[in-house]
């Protein structure tokens, strides 16, 4: 798949943002009265970056207004409609906290499920998709979860929870690399499923439907990135755990730490997420003998 | 939410205008759809006899044609030097003032030094007798360089060819081969007629390196070798006689296979027929055992006699068909290596002919006459039928080979019969009703008769002496036959003045300079060089199109065409109509919108530059223009009294066909009647033509033919041997030493097959390949590259390598190889395909682009990653040491021998740009 | 409307016979012909007369060699364009309710006036039949030229979709497989038509018809001539007892 800048931007920095709400909402860490603006300037802007960032990717935004429409067969609607929510529900705990001075269990409790199920959304919209059999698995969602929260629990000065959840991260995207390489293949899907020819024999492209390009090869079938993925998952999980794990273990909290280790960590997700949309091979490519 | 509402009924356009397509030379019906004034939308005329509805891409593509930004604007005068396309506009009256400033004076001296050639076009008998009016012999059109040894093999074979000249039995055929590229001529009608074919299980068998088009649906490929198409034929012909199949009743009736022939090599007259005192060839009579006239009322020939007069022994054609092709020369064991095929398919394929043709019979139970007045109640059909083109067709051994497979389908007795090949009107029409050659010129005199013709012997050749009168050389020792001129020699030898140096080359619609000619470079030089003075060597080059074609750069004078969509034009019955076998049938197309440019239909151009030359038949008696334009000639214009460019609605009242004086309303009797006008054949006279009385007597009435004009089939063609005879000094005039041994060798009156030229002239292990061209089914020719849809399915040409080749070279899809011929090389990206010949490369022809031609970006990939086999192909054949070059054309017809090409291939380095590389010509357009 | 109909009175869609594609494309132009002033904005072009030209199809005809265990490779052509899924993926996925599926006859489209442009339809969809209009922002498919199927300004003969009418080798039929005795579902029946990756469960209606086996050249059973004759006199002498039948 095509890695537009527009959703990888959007699917990193809104899973943050609504992280950030949903730990601020269970008190990881408290923070009331004032003090609590900057938090949630912070992962308000995250989330409102990353939504716009989306908007880009649209080819006709006048219409985006009618997403919030679907919301009950459609996960990118669903999306739309709980990202409003998150954000609007999160406004009213900032409020009472700032207002009140406290930390509203309750409704910070409901912030962290509403959060969370936003980022659910968001990975719903690649998870469903049976065409990228790579996203297409349940360890889609605790990718998009484990990356929301590890870098929401160090932007926000979380070292204990940010550790551990980099521990997973770890494991989890090591795990949903191999299981993904293997993905395509387990489905079945080949070129003569595809065409049906297979009864006839073994199937190759001779001649494209067109010498040029077109929108679905471009969309789709994205072949350029794959060819460095070894080298670009190394320094992916370089900057995503392997700097950040020993500076979090070592060093001492401080504001510069948190803000580095976050900008290595953040360097780190960008180059797992540009992977997961380039490493994913949608099934149409084979009916151009490409994947 | 509710569904939205729909407009299931929108209202499609304004107005629907029915005219003929142009976009390959199908010539199907359109149904035009017109918005606010503009072309909005083109689709198939359900009505039309060619395509039924129906629309190929091209077709339906032609909206992009019409709005290309390629199109010329206005004429233009050359005011740079020749190939830096600097050009500036000028008006109609300034362009007929210089086309006329060049032309009155070589009319008034010597009008041979005019050449105008023509290429796709379609209104011939228009174009050649404005150059028979104006006196020069050099006219012709593109045939010579496309199929002519397909047209005149099937004319002196058979009275007609296949082309669109006529059709498998699709209704009844049950097993159909197919030779080679034969994609663009009755494209649609052949399309369709696979179809019915399928739903009926009658099965295809296709014959072609190539396994793509119709070859990939066909049920059995027949991989064969280029070039050995007639070896393959044979070997078919040598089985079916080894077995008895044969259809001999058929051959007695229809066919000379009964004519004596003379079998005594010493003998002043060895291989012609023996004739009686009426001239008449003679056979032996089955009662009386006698020699008669053929035609005697009441005879039937036995052909297994033998006749000695006068101490030489004659035997019949069909004695001497059976022991040339019984010999092993050409059983399938000798001849499947060769071949690239096994001797088993070729034996099955044999055996399935015979028993197609003979075991499932078919009967229809229809009355009719013969040409001696004999009855018959029931038609008997032979259901195999063929077809072929371009692919066997444009080889060395082209016109021997395309006789062949007409040998092929007589034997089975499958011409003109239920189930078997069918012509289509003005076809059958034998060689001898055709007209003979004309080239002599006088000035300020039009020529006595058409340029081209079909010569009976070498007496009918065009030449004085030893010298050609025709600039191409044609029918001369050198292709005697060249029934369609030779445009592809015309630069050549104007440039070298040989025979004569001209003054104005004339050409309309023809890609000299690049994809229509072999060795463009070359062209491109000849078009540009210049004398010792300054001048250059060919003095006026006039040249009109419609579009920017990589030809513009080279012209003088520009006369601008319009597109299809804005001109009147016919497709006659005087020239290539669009019959059906069961019905005559032509068609106009006419401006159904009005030219945006100052631009002319060429016709009425030509019309107009005419009247201004002051040709005769251009000018009323009082010196007005007889014709205002096209329009005007085609309603008024008549060939013969009565007959003229359209058959239909003739007389005042429209009431006529066929024949009839001019109706001034006929055009807009062709509009209402969707474009075209169809006239059906009686049901008696559909089949059997040829002998058929009924159908002689419709042709007759209906002006195809003043009288009628039944004949048999050759399967021996005497007038080849008459040139032998001369090659071996028995027979006047005689060939000049140089060509006796090759007229002694090709011009055999039963076909043969002899190695294509190129290949007995270079090394074969140097060029181990054949390198050949399909044609893309949804592209034509040059022209679609400038079409915005076209090219976005086909803007690049692969060279396809066979997965043999592939593995030795270690070649892979994207990597770029070297091709070599003896004449030059070029450096192309490949692929792999393993559906081919293991021998073979190809590409699709006519794809790659000069840079800054047809308004296409320099980058185009077309002009980047396209490229042309022609720069490999040189129009001579490399030297055979005997101090002579000689033509790479077929030598009974001249034929160019594009697919002899022999190369060899060699891996290269990675490329961004296809090799050779030329400059870009900025050419002017829109 | 992204919920799909339960089910759909008609299935309206299209047969395509593999075995007598010529690889034409005619269908192919004449859709996007139909198309470009039909149904929606205009099917735009990118670039047409430049390096490198793209534009928006509706249909396109994809090339393949097939490589049998025994037999030379054969090419089959692939036409390929919406198959009006049963289960289509790209009307769930729509997060504006542009896509939908028809609930009189299945047909399967897109409300121009509600998409956003998300592409995520096109993602969903297993075959490539989406393809983004780049200058109008919408999401373009076939539409089984809904536009003339119904269309009362067009003769009824001709009330089918475009690509139907205008294939020169009759390789596409149109027609309802909600009804047994269709010719549509006739011919599904007859020649085993297949549905294109049935492992992704979108039950497509468009159907093809496979290529029919070829005559196998190494067939070495094959009948041969029986000869009559093997040299120019025996031939003559069957030329005899021939003529006397005669």
């Amino acid at each position: 798949m095509h890695p537009a800048p527009s959703v990888i931007i959007f699917t990193v920095l809104s899973g943050i943002g609504f992280a950030m709400l949903a730990l601020l909402g269970i008190g990881q860490p408290e923070v009331n009265g004032f003090e609590a603006i900057p938090y949630y300037f912070v992962g308000i802007t995250l989330a409102v970056i990353g939504l716009l960032a989306s908007v880009f990717h649209l080819k006709n935004p006048k219409n985006a207004i009618k997403a919030f429409s679907q919301f009950r067969s459609s996960w990118l609607s669903r999306e739309g409609v709980f990202a409003v929510i998150s954000l609007v529900q999160s406004t009213f705990v900032l409020a009472i906290k700032v207002v009140f001075g406290f930390h509203p269990l309750l409704s910070g409790g409901v912030s962290l499920i509403i959060c969370s199920f936003t980022i659910f959304t968001t990975a719903m919209i690649y998870t469903q998709l049976k065409t990228v059999p790579r996203w297409n698995q349940w360890l889609t969602p605790f990718v998009f979860f484990l990356s929301s929260y590890t870098g929401a629990a160090i932007i926000l000065g979380q070292v204990l929870l940010g550790f551990l959840l980099l521990l997973m991260l770890t494991v989890v995207q090591i795990a949903y690399w191999i299981i993904g390489d293997r993905a395509f293949s387990k489905r079945g899907h080949t070129i003569e499923t595809a065409t049906g020819l297979g009864r006839l024999g073994k199937a190759r492209e001779f001649e494209p439907p067109h010498t040029g390009q077109n929108y679905l090869l471009n969309e789709m079938v994205y072949v350029v990135g794959r060819k460095h993925s070894i080298k670009l998952r190394t320094i992916g999980m370089l900057f995503l755990v392997g700097l950040p794990l020993p500076i979090l273990w070592f060093f001492n909290v401080s504001f510069a730490m948190v803000v580095s280790v976050f900008c290595l960590h953040l360097v780190g997700l960008f180059i797992c997420r540009w992977l997961f949309f380039a490493e994913a091979e949608h099934v149409v490519g084979l009916y151009y003998d490409k994947r | 939410m509710a569904q939205p509402d729909l407009d299931t009924s929108p209202a499609v356009s304004d107005d629907v205008k029915k005219t003929t397509c142009y976009m390959c030379a199908c010539r199907c019906g359109i149904n035009v759809h017109l918005k606010d004034g503009k072309v909005s939308y083109i689709e198939g005329n359900r009505d039309h006899p060619i395509n039924k509805g129906v629309l190929c891409a091209k077709g339906s593509a032609g909206i992009m044609q019409h709005y290309s930004p390629a199109r010329l604007n206005a004429p233009m005068k050359r005011v740079g030097p020749r190939g830096t396309s600097q050009f500036e506009e000028i008006s109609w009256d300034e362009a007929f003032d210089i086309a006329k400033s060049w032309l009155a004076p070589i009319r008034k001296t010597d009008p041979r030094k005019l050449a105008f050639f023509t290429g796709r076009d379609q209104s011939q008998s228009l174009t050649s007798w404005w150059a028979q009016q104006f006196g020069t012999p050099n006219y012709a059109a593109h045939g010579g360089f496309c199929s002519v040894n397909m047209a005149a093999a099937g004319i002196y074979t058979m009275g007609g060819a296949f082309w669109e000249f006529g059709s498998p039995d699709w209704e009844r055929t049950k097993l159909f081969m197919i030779f080679g590229v034969a994609e663009d001529h009755d494209s649609n009608p052949i399309k369709t007629g696979l179809s019915r074919l399928k739903e009926r299980g009658a099965k295809i068998v296709g014959v072609n390196p190539v396994r793509t088009g119709y070859n990939a649906i066909a049920d059995e490929w027949v991989p064969i070798t280029p070039g050995t198409d007639g070896l393959f034929i044979l070997a078919l012909v040598h089985e079916l006689l080894k077995g008895g199949q044969i259809d001999v009743d058929y051959l007695l009736r229809y066919t000379n296979a009964g004519f004596l022939v003379n079998d005594n090599p010493k003998s002043k007259d060895h291989g012609l027929f023996l004739r009686g005192k009426s001239g008449k060839p003679q056979i032996i009579d089955r009662r009386s055992g006698k020699p008669v006239d053929f035609d005697a009322q009441g005879v039937t020939a036995d052909p297994t006699k033998t006749q000695r007069i006068k101490g030489v022994e004659y035997k019949s054609v069909l004695q001497l068909l059976a022991s040339k092709y019984l010999s092993k020369d050409y059983a399938p064991e000798t001849v499947a290596d060769q071949c690239g095929l096994t001797v088993e398919q070729i034996k099955r394929i044999a055996a399935e002919l015979a028993k197609t043709a003979f075991e499932e019979e078919i009967t229809i139970h229809q009355k009719w006459t013969d040409w001696k007045g004999i009855k018959h109640d029931k038609m008997i059909g032979r259901p195999v039928s063929f077809h072929a083109m371009r692919g066997i067709s444009a080889h060395s051994n082209g016109f021997q080979t395309c006789r062949a497979l007409h040998i092929l389908q007589i034997l089975l007795g499958s011409v003109e019969v239920p189930g078997g090949f069918r012509f289509k009107p003005p076809y059958p029409k034998p060689y001898d009703i055709h007209p003979k050659p004309h080239a002599t010129s006088a000035a300020e005199t039009a020529l006595a008769g058409p340029h081209l013709g079909f010569p009976h012997g070498p007496e009918d050749l065009m030449i004085d002496g030893d010298t050609a009168r025709r600039i191409d050389k044609a029918f001369t020792w050198e292709n005697p036959l060249s029934a369609h001129g030779l445009m592809h020699m015309v630069i050549s030898n104007a440039h070298a003045g040989d025979p004569y140096k001209i003054d104005t080359l004339f050409m309309y619609m023809a890609n000299m300079s690049w994809n229509s000619s072999m060795n463009s470079r070359g062209v491109m030089d000849m078009l540009t060089d210049q004398n010792e003075n300054g001048d250059y060597v060919i003095p006026h080059i006039i040249y009109s199109d419609a579009y920017s074609s990589e030809m513009v750069a080279y012209a003088d004078l520009i006369l601008p065409d319009t597109t299809y969509l804005e001109r009147h034009d016919c497709v006659s019955l005087l020239d290539r109509p669009i019959c059906e076998p069961e019905a005559m049938a032509d068609s106009i197309r006419w401006p159904v919108v009005e030219p945006d440019r100052d631009v002319r239909g060429f016709q009425s151009a030509l019309i107009q530059l005419g009247t201004h030359l002051e040709l005769p038949g251009f000018l009323n008696e009082d010196g007005s223009a007889k014709y205002e334009d096209y329009a005007d000639y085609i309603v008024n214009h008549e060939r013969r009294p009565g007959v003229g460019p359209l058959t239909g609605f003739r007389g005042k009242d429209g009431s006529k066909t066929g024949r009839g004086e001019p109706n001034p309303d006929q055009l807009q009797a062709y509009i209402d009647n969707g474009g075209f006008f169809l006239d059906h054949i009686p049901k008696s006279a559909q089949f059997y033509k040829p002998w058929n009385q009924e159908y002689q007597n419709w042709a007759v009435e209906r002006g195809i033919f003043d009288k009628p004009a039944p004949y048999l089939f050759n399967l021996y063609l005497e007038p080849l041997q008459k040139f032998r005879l001369a090659a071996e000094g028995k027979y006047d005039p005689q060939p000049p030493e140089q060509y006796r041994d090759r007229i002694k060798m090709a011009f055999d009156p039963l076909p043969i097959w002899y190695e294509p030229f190129e290949q007995t002239l270079v090394d074969q292990d140097t060029y181990p390949l054949h390198a050949i061209t399909q044609r893309p089914a949804a592209m034509y020719h040059s022209w679609g590259s400038q079409n915005a849809w076209l090219r976005q399915i086909h803007g690049r040409n692969p060279l396809y390598v066979s997965g043999d080749i592939c593995d030795q070279h270690g070649l892979n899809d994207g990597d770029w190889a070297t091709l070599t011929s003896h004449h030059g090389e070029i450096t192309v990206p490949v692929v792999r395909m393993n559906a081919l010949n293991p021998k073979t490369v190809w590409t699709w022809n006519a794809i790659g682009k000069r840079k800054g031609a047809w308004a296409l970006d320099e980058n185009a990939p077309e002009a980047t990653k396209g490229f042309l086999l022609n720069h490999l192909i040189h129009e001579l054949l490399p030297p055979k040491g005997d101090g002579l070059r000689w033509s790479n054309s077929d030598p009974i017809t001249g034929q160019a021998a594009w697919y002899d090409l022999r190369v060899r291939i060699a891996k290269a380095e990675d490329q961004t740009q296809s090799q050779p590389e030329f400059g870009p010509i900025n050419e002017p357009a829109e | 409307m992204t919920s799909l109909p339960n089910s759909t009175d008609k299935k309206l869609g299209l047969v395509i016979d593999l075995d007598i594609c010529v690889g034409c494309h005619a269908c192919v132009v004449n859709c996007k012909e139909w198309n470009t002033s039909g149904y929606g904005a205009e099917l735009s072009d990118q670039d047409p007369y430049g390096d490198a030209p793209m534009g928006t199809f509706l249909n396109r005809v994809h090339t393949y060699e097939v490589q049998p265990d025994v037999g030379p490779a054969q090419i089959v052509h692939f036409p390929k364009s919406c198959l009006h899924c049963e289960d289509a993926p790209c009307v769930t996925v729509c997060p504006t309710g542009a896509s939908y599926k028809r609930a009189e006859d299945g047909i399967v489209l897109v409300n121009e006036d509600d998409c956003m442009g998300c592409g995520l339809c096109a993602w969903a969809c297993p075959y490539g039949a989406r393809e983004m209009d780049l200058a109008a922002g919408v999401m373009k498919k076939c539409t089984l030229c809904v536009d003339r199927i119904y269309n009362e300004n067009i003769p009824e003969e001709d009330r089918e979709p475009a690509c139907v009418k205008t294939c020169p080798a009759n390789a596409r039929h149109f027609g309802d497989f909600a009804d047994p005795d269709s010719a549509v579902s006739k011919m599904t029946a007859e020649r085993d038509g297949m549905e294109l990756m049935p492992e992704q469960g979108t039950k497509p209606v468009n159907r093809y018809l496979p290529p029919r086996e070829k005559q196998n050249e190494v067939d070495i059973l094959a009948p041969f001539l029986k000869p009559v004759a093997n040299s120019p006199k025996g031939f003559l002498g069957w030329l005899d007892k021939t003529l006397d039948r005669i």
